[in-house]
């Protein structure tokens, strides 16, 4: 069988999968690897390339090794800055936990900047505060400003050394599940993996899969993702009948490279930083008298875009300065050296004696797969749980990043709930037996491939592609409001219509990366579907959600995660519902910095 | 296409199922000012042929898949800008590794070297909760290996390398020293072992290609040099 594909399809038995080789993958991998449970990770890329390592700024943990410092401070921080909508027991976890998780990475060999006294090494970072907001705290632990970089090195470096198995190059193309799908009380038994190389179809059977994917940056025109972050796992656990949670929640960040997205990291804004206007006013005074730069994302990119639309953006244009000349040298080059370099290559501009041009980009995924808190994924609103599926990272929604996510928290995401993927999916391993046969279990997608790449005439992906990403940009973006979501919704479902006939030109089986990408490009609408559906109905602003409609939070109606479940049949997303936000320790206030 | 300017890209083409050499196909790209030749690649793929094949992922020089032979030298495709290339665009896999297609190739005997150095850190179990004790000078020390991406630039531009492709490489030593002067770990004879062997570091000629591909600016020819003084002075 050439057209992308060969008939002949290998079986795989193992204990567990781990879909995706960044830093939840694996770390989780590395659990497993401990409790000796026989695993499979399979990536798309090679792990060293997960797009964790382009993280730059930092990891947050309450060590409290350059000033006074407490997890419940930590909390308090990343429930305030995602507006109450944070699930307050995954807070918890999440900052407490933090603490151990980076410890742990440091004896695994991680490269932290030191104290003068040897220690771990703090730095500030946006919406991260001493003693429940009175000012910035140094929490973030950092290598340089490739803290994202080291933490994937060092956990890959582990993964070799505890001898895990790795399937480089296998695209996960969809989930095997038996007994039904996930909302008919199905269980997950597998996964089919296509190996890009030669274009091979590998069903493997376990008893527990994690899908640790990543985001779906790409559905915008301006992101800071990878090409490879498409939303894979989110879009696969959502055609097998799992709801995504709180998909209308997207974060942009503030300081993006102009037209192209890519980041230049808080850790600018961090290490002293300013956000200049036309008129060279730092203008957060305005809207973050107290934080100012070290604001929450979510807050400085609507300022942008409110300097640009009253005409203080840089010549009048769509964007803003950072700058960071007053710094000096030494800083810029010591503490910052990637982002100078990015500054460099990419804009030719010296960040040491000019002011960088910057916009806000996509950039990350508050929501995602909704997961409890030992990261088994949810199949509805009452928290019954999908039996063999798991979720962590960005692709998962615990929820501990609420309505908008804090610097850094992202990495702390991975780490903990990572580590707590391998450790239950070890438990789970050990008392359940493996799942029924799973021949044939590559029948269906295979000729969805098939039909992707046989199809004799029909509109190329990239068209596609590069419609929805201009579409997500204008309606889906910064701000929001009904009408330019009713228009992203019909133009998606539009989109759909013509992915239907979408054509790949490569009818090779070795490396088609023309079948994939068209592959992948399903997985962006259906994430983008979700999105956008979810942000129509939510009619209310919280963090990155801001509609212009309803511009006041609305805790009497909306403190609430939505769940949206794919259509029947192709048939639009429709289906939704809300489950209660859980309240611990903190009560809802209004969000002032 | 907000100008008329546009490129002359010849890529190196190479379909396994259909083809017993590597052969040229030259494009007329459109280019706009910034733009990258991983953004011309990806153009052509878009406009004129989605069977060109190439590897890519992050687009900003942090992930290492796309380094490729660009002009004569060992690039990444994101971090080099069209400006700076002229007219002309020559593109072709990087050099002494096998052909999957087109411009990718088989990275696996590259990576299974750097495993082969036992690149990760061994260290005795610590007392108590908290963190090693490292001074700032301890870990300036090894600070610019650190910096290494993986991307094999360095490794498939070494004339020791593609005269015996047994040679460990650039890229592996790298790695290993930024172990053997980490001054947790404890392991560095073993690695020194390794990089000792007929295959290891002395196959080094000093001819700093390496040097100048390496898109993360690393002084890999340093490197290399100490750890060969560190294997001849340890006896």
């Amino acid at each position: 069988m050439s057209a992308g594909l060969r008939a002949d399809t290998t079986h795989i038995d193992v204990d567990a999968i781990v879909v995706g080789a960044g830093g939840a993958g694996l770390w989780a991998a590395l659990e497993l690897a401990r409790e000796g449970i026989p695993t499979a990770v399979l990536t798309k890329l090679y792990p060293t390339r997960s797009h964790t390592g382009a993280a730059q700024g930092g990891v947050c943990a309450a060590l409290g090794n350059v000033e006074e410092d407490h997890w419940e401070w930590h909390m308090f921080d990343t429930i305030k800055g995602g507006d109450y909508l944070a699930d307050q027991d995954a807070a918890e976890v999440l900052a407490r936990e933090a603490i151990p998780a980076v410890i742990e990475l440091e004896r695994m060999g991680l490269p932290f900047n030191r104290t003068p006294d040897g220690k771990i090494d703090q730095r500030r970072f946006g919406g991260h505060t001493r003693n429940y907001g009175e000012g910035p705290v140094r929490r973030s632990c950092y290598a340089a400003d490739r803290t994202g970089h080291m933490i994937l090195q060092t956990l890959y470096q582990q993964c070799i050394k505890a001898g895990v198995k790795f399937y480089d190059e296998y695209h996960v193309v969809d989930l095997v599940f038996e007994g039904g799908e996930a909302n008919e009380g199905g269980r997950c038994s597998g996964v089919v993996g296509y190996k890009i190389s030669d274009g091979t179809m590998h069903v493997l059977r376990a008893k527990a899969v994690l899908l640790a994917t990543g985001g779906y940056g790409r559905a915008w025109r301006v992101t800071s993702n990878a090409h490879s972050l498409t939303g894979d796992g989110m879009s696969l656990a959502w055609r097998h009948g799992v709801p995504l949670q709180d998909m209308e929640f997207y974060q942009f960040h503030p300081t993006g490279i102009v037209g192209i997205g890519i980041l230049l990291s808080e850790a600018a804004r961090g290490e002293g930083g300013y956000l200049l206007n036309n008129d060279g006013k730092r203008f957060m005074e305005t809207y973050a008298p107290k934080l100012m730069e070290l604001a929450p994302r979510d807050m400085i990119s609507r300022a942008i875009y409110q300097e640009v639309r009253e005409g203080r953006g840089i010549g009048g244009k769509d964007f803003i300065h950072l700058d960071v000349r007053h710094l000096g040298r030494k800083v810029i080059e010591e503490k910052l050296p990637d982002i100078t370099d990015f500054a460099r290559v990419y804009q030719g501009v010296e960040p040491i004696s000019e002011p960088v041009p910057v916009q806000p980009t996509a950039h990350y995924a508050m929501g995602g797969v909704p997961t409890n808190l030992e990261t088994e994924v949810l199949a509805d609103a009452r928290g019954n749980v999908v039996p063999g599926l798991f979720a962590a990272g960005e692709v998962a929604c615990v929820s501990v990043h609420g309505a908008n996510r804090l610097g850094t928290n992202s990495l702390v995401d991975l780490l903990v709930f990572g580590k707590r993927a391998g450790i239950r999916m070890a438990q789970i391993c050990k008392s359940t037996p493996q799942p029924g046969s799973v021949q044939g279990a590559e029948r269906a997608v295979r000729d969805e491939l098939l039909a992707l790449s046989t199809r004799p005439s029909g509109v190329r992906p990239a068209e596609i592609r590069r419609e929805l990403a201009a579409l997500m940009m204008d309606n889906v973006g910064v701000y929001r409001d009904e009408a330019l979501l009713s228009a992203a919704v019909k133009g998606i479902a539009k989109l759909k219509a013509e992915y239907a006939n979408v054509r790949v030109e490569d009818t090779g089986s070795v490396f088609n990366t023309d079948l994939l990408e068209a592959r992948e490009l399903g997985y962006l609408l259906d994430t983008a579907e979700a999105t956008a559906v979810s942000a129509y109905a939510r009619k209310e602003s919280r963090g990155a959600h801001s509609r212009e409609d309803f511009p006041e939070r609305d805790d009497a109606k909306f403190l609430a995660h939505t769940l949206v479940w794919q259509g029947a049949a192709g048939a639009p997303a429709t289906k939704l519902d809300y489950k209660p936000v859980t309240i611990t320790k903190f009560e809802p206030k209004p969000r002032v910095y | 296409m907000a100008t008329a300017s546009t490129v002359e890209l010849k890529i190196q083409r190479f379909d396994p199922e259909r083809d017993n050499e590597p052969h040229w196909q030259t494009l007329t790209v459109p280019v706009e000012p910034m733009d990258r030749v991983l953004d011309v690649l990806t153009r052509a793929k878009e406009l004129f042929d989605g069977s060109i094949t190439f590897r890519r992922s992050c687009a900003h020089g942090v992930c290492g898949s796309d380094a490729l032979l660009i002009n004569g030298r060992n690039r990444l495709a994101c971090k080099l800008r069209v400006e700076q290339l002229g007219k002309t665009i020559t593109v072709a896999p990087l050099p002494g590794l096998p052909i999957v297609k087109d411009l990718v190739v088989d990275m696996d005997g590259f990576f299974e070297k750097y495993r082969s150095v036992q690149p990760y850190l061994v260290a005795s179990p610590v007392e108590g909760s908290g963190e090693r004790i490292q001074s700032e000078e301890q870990r300036d020390r090894f600070d610019d290996t650190t910096k290494c991406i993986l991307c094999a630039a360095c490794t498939t531009s070494c004339p020791s390398f593609w005269a015996e492709p047994e040679y460990v490489g650039p890229a592996a030593i790298v790695n290993a020293h930024r172990f053997i002067f980490d001054s947790r770990d404890e392991n560095a004879e073993a690695r020194l072992d390794i990089l000792s062997d007929e295959d290891g570091v002395w196959r080094c000629r000093t001819t700093f290609n390496c040097v100048e591909a390496c898109p993360r600016g690393i002084n890999i020819t340093k490197a290399i040099l100490e750890v060969s003084s560190a294997i001849s002075t340890r006896e």
